[in-house]
């Protein structure tokens, strides 16, 4: 068993991880930083955010409506004191990567230019075309590689954290290439995994996003925040889960069911107007739109697809021109996958899993209760995303929160000394064991990694999707329960060690019904309705009980515990959650 | 259920084979289904020991580049229904060394990206607070076609150069080069030309413009290529007539 050290370790290498690598190198850069990714940075799933990124430039905005909107998009239960500092922060950290080449979209005048988003009081959202995260992440991994200091090791699938006296000492992880099991220590762990929504059926997620570093926190002891709050984007294409941005509403798309009408309006969003007004209709928040498309469905207004109901997003007033300056890939998406053009057609849409506004609980410099362990991004819930996450906050989140956790972690592991390679070294070896008898020497057991995959997928999107009951989250518990005992009989068709994709498929597998598991069980017990968290035996937000975040933690008999945490109130007591033009002040977009 | 169509994919474990060989699958041709859904089909449900990259199935991660009935394609990109009746031929991307079946090793590529310094080069940086470096539309329009690439190497498939020359730079990491030589804010063109310059291999290129074909992002590489050569040889021939003047 070879190891090799280093001071601070990133897991996972898109937004979050290289600017938290880049803010480690500059606190200190005499500390041995590495990237550990199970992808080429570049291909991380950072690459397929589209819309934006928002941050207060613009005159006549202030920080203060920026965290009143996330805020109240969260339905309170965001930490404020977090979205006050995230706020605060985010343009500088805008500026810096702008500074550092990114493309971003500007004004005949040459500055940057800003679009409107869901749920947002004022145009703040940063845009580079419609492939922001594309450019951002492009734009961090080159910069990245005038850093000598940022080793990498690219396409090292990381299967354990090894923890030692309540302190994270390094993790285990396999390189694909070799087949090789490798420990690589380090006095401070950031997780950077991003999301889990391939826990789902249908997802906009790409197939990496399948919770690891949930799941590898999770398993070392530290706890999972807010986990039942899943984010439904109004608007995926049927069958490939394909994103199309919210920013092809933010330009003026309509939503309409199947008789062209803007149901939008019966739901409490506000009245149709031409031209989008911010915080209205279309630009109302994800989650009140993707239900309002159930409740739409349930009336028979929606139109019967092969791959389940859909209702059209209406592009073409929007005219060629626009469409190709402001969502080029919008048009690119249709055309390629879906064989229709968004100039002169309508877009079939749905709702589609997105985003995790819950993760792993950290604090407002990314540090989990584990000393050594920190999480920044997706993956992480600090929380600024509470109930309900607002488009064109996480693309900010990665870069504020990412360069947050990268001092801490490099303030920490400065002041920490040499890891002792001894303490960890039959932790070491019993999971170079595991590995060896669970998945690449066993021949029996009869279970294939994707008959458990979709079973897991069906039970959670059934158990825990828009809308929950008691009912429906306890039989999937129960199914989850059942697929824990059967993975244990997975039995791989590759024994071989290069390149082996079907043992980090199983890996995936396992982290995924861990996460699921700790998905459901939290959704059990909030016994309310709260921003995508919809509890139709339970129809009201109730402050009196649940203005607390979820705490999920893993008994070592593998069930969850559940505490809770008071939500940090600073400035912005609980209120109502207002959309339409009470609310907006009937500002125009456009 | 409908149809099926014909897989013929490479199959090589270094651990098992002496070279690669062929193996033939029959999978469903749907026609929503791209050829990296049939490749997923297999791996689910025939062979899950079938290795290939993929990640994100919307053409913008740049992983699943493979040869697809000899083409460089994104294989998630490429629709089963258009090559009935079929067979299809999946093979690893060309000139790249196979490390395991579809899988290439993508090292090369990565250091010769690295090597161009695809990042800005300033002599002084302004602080943050004087905000961000103007720049207009049209000078995004400069560079914004060559900033597109995302690193998937069809092009390097494409590229009868590098076929032939290994040490080329190729398209992609000379593209990146220009898109940092044409920004706007950038100041480090010279110091790229002089890394281009090291290697003739960029004059080999003859303009086939097979690159460009390829790319399923229309960054055309080629033209990158010509742009630096014209930019390099004016390079050349002044500092041939003022040789203290360039620098």
């Amino acid at each position: 068993m070879d190891i090799a050290t280093h001071d601070v370790l990133l897991v996972g290498g898109g937004g979050a991880g290289l600017r938290a690598a880049i803010a480690v190198a500059e606190t200190n850069p005499k500390l041995r930083v590495a990237v550990v990714s199970k992808v080429y940075p570049m291909r991380s799933h950072t690459v397929s955010a589209e819309g934006g990124a928002a941050a207060v430039v613009k005159p006549g905005d202030s920080v203060d409506e920026h965290a009143h909107d996330t805020i109240s998009g969260g339905d309170w239960l965001c930490d404020q004191d977090a979205v006050e500092a995230f706020v605060r922060e985010a343009p500088q950290e805008m500026l810096r990567i702008e500074h550092w080449g990114c493309p971003w979209s500007r004004e005949a005048d040459g500055h940057i230019a800003v679009r409107a988003f869901g749920g947002m009081t004022r145009m703040r959202t940063w845009f580079a075309a419609d492939k922001t995260g594309f450019h951002m992440l492009h734009t961090l991994f080159q910069t990245t590689l005038k850093y000598p200091e940022v080793m990498r090791y690219d396409e090292w699938f990381v299967t354990k954290l090894l923890v030692d006296d309540g302190r994270v000492r390094g993790v285990v992880a396999l390189e694909l290439m070799s087949g090789k099991i490798q420990a690589l220590t380090a006095k401070a762990v950031i997780l950077c995994t991003g999301g889990c929504g391939r826990v789902f059926p249908f997802t906009t997620n790409a197939s990496i996003k399948t919770g690891d570093g949930m799941a590898l926190a999770y398993r070392a002891g530290a706890p999972l925040k807010d986990m039942e709050f899943v984010q439904y984007h109004p608007t995926g294409l049927p069958f490939t889960g394909i994103l199309i941005t919210e920013a092809a509403r933010s330009e003026g798309g309509w939503l309409l069911n199947k008789n062209g009408y803007r149901y939008l309006q019966d739901y409490n969003l506000g009245k149709p107007e031409p031209k989008p007004v911010l915080r209205s209709m279309e630009l109302g928040p994800r989650d009140r739109i993707s239900q309002a498309f159930v409740r739409e469905m349930e009336k028979g207004n929606t139109i019967k697809g092969p791959y389940g109901d859909v209702v059209h997003l209406d592009l073409r007033h929007l005219g060629e021109k626009r469409i190709n300056t402001q969502i080029p890939f919008v048009r690119e998406l249709c055309t390629k996958y879906q064989n229709l053009d968004p100039v002169k057609d309508l877009i079939p849409v749905r709702p589609v899993v997105h985003y995790m506004m819950g993760g792993v609980h950290t604090d407002i410099n990314g540090a989990t209760p584990l000393a050594g362990l920190y999480a920044a991004g997706e993956v992480a819930c600090v929380s600024i995303n509470g109930a309900n996450r607002l488009g064109s906050n996480s693309l900010p989140e990665l870069l504020v929160f990412g360069t947050r956790a990268g001092r801490a972690a490099a303030e920490y592991a400065s002041s920490q000394p040499a890891a002792r390679e001894d303490a960890v070294l039959a932790q070491i070896l019993d999971e170079e064991r595991r590995i060896e008898e669970q998945y690449l020497r066993k021949t029996n057991g009869g279970e294939r990694i994707a008959t458990l995959r979709e079973e897991m997928q069906k039970s959670i999107e059934e158990g825990a999707g828009i809308f929950r009951t008691a009912t429906s989250l306890q039989v999937a518990a129960q199914k989850l329960r059942q697929l824990q005992e059967r993975y244990a009989n997975v039995s791989l068709d590759d024994h071989s060690r290069t390149f082996n994709t079907e043992l980090t498929a199983a890996f995936e597998l396992g982290f995924m019904i861990d996460v699921a598991e700790a998905i459901v069980e939290s959704a059990l017990r909030r016994t309310e309705s709260r921003g995508a968290h919809q509890r139709t035996d339970y129809p009201k937000r109730d402050d009196e009980k649940f203005l607390k975040h979820t705490l999920a933690y893993r008994q070592p008999d593998g069930s969850t515990r559940i505490e809770y945490l008071p939500v940090v109130i600073t400035r912005w007591p609980p209120a109502e959650r207002v959309y339409g033009q009470e609310s907006a002040e009937g500002k125009s977009a456009s | 259920m409908a149809e099926t169509i014909q897989l013929e994919v490479t199959r090589y474990s270094p651990e098992r084979d002496a070279s690669p060989g062929v193996q033939t699958f029959d999978v469903p041709c749907r026609k929503e289904w791209v050829v990296l859904d049939a490749l997923n089909y297999i791996k689910d449900s025939l062979d899950g020991s079938l290795a290939y990259r993929w990640s994100c199935r919307m053409g913008i991660c740049g992983s699943c580049g493979m040869m697809v009935n000899g083409e460089p394609k994104l294989t998630c990109a490429t629709f089963l229904a258009s090559y009935a009746p079929g067979p299809v031929r999946v093979e690893p991307l060309q000139y790249f060394p196979v490390v395991r079946d579809l899988v290439i090793e993508m090292s090369d590529f990565m250091r010769k990206l690295k090597g161009v310094k695809p990042w800005i080069i300033r002599p002084e940086e302004k602080p943050l607070a004087e905000g961000e470096y103007l720049q207009t539309p049209e000078q995004l329009d400069a560079y914004k076609q060559y900033s597109m690439c995302i690193n998937c190497v069809l092009c390097y498939a494409a590229c009868p150069v590098y076929g032939l020359d290994p040490l080329f730079a190729g398209p992609a990491a000379i593209a990146l080069a220009q898109r940092y030589n044409l920004d706007s804010r950038d100041q480090g063109a010279s110091e790229r030309m002089d890394i281009l310059s090291q290697h003739e291999g960029v004059w080999g290129c003859t303009f086939v413009g097979e690159c460009t074909k390829v790319c399923p992002k229309n960054v055309d590489p080629a033209g990158a290529i010509q742009r630096y050569k014209l930019a390099a040889a004016k390079e050349w021939f002044k500092s041939l007539l003022m040789p203290w003047g360039t620098k």
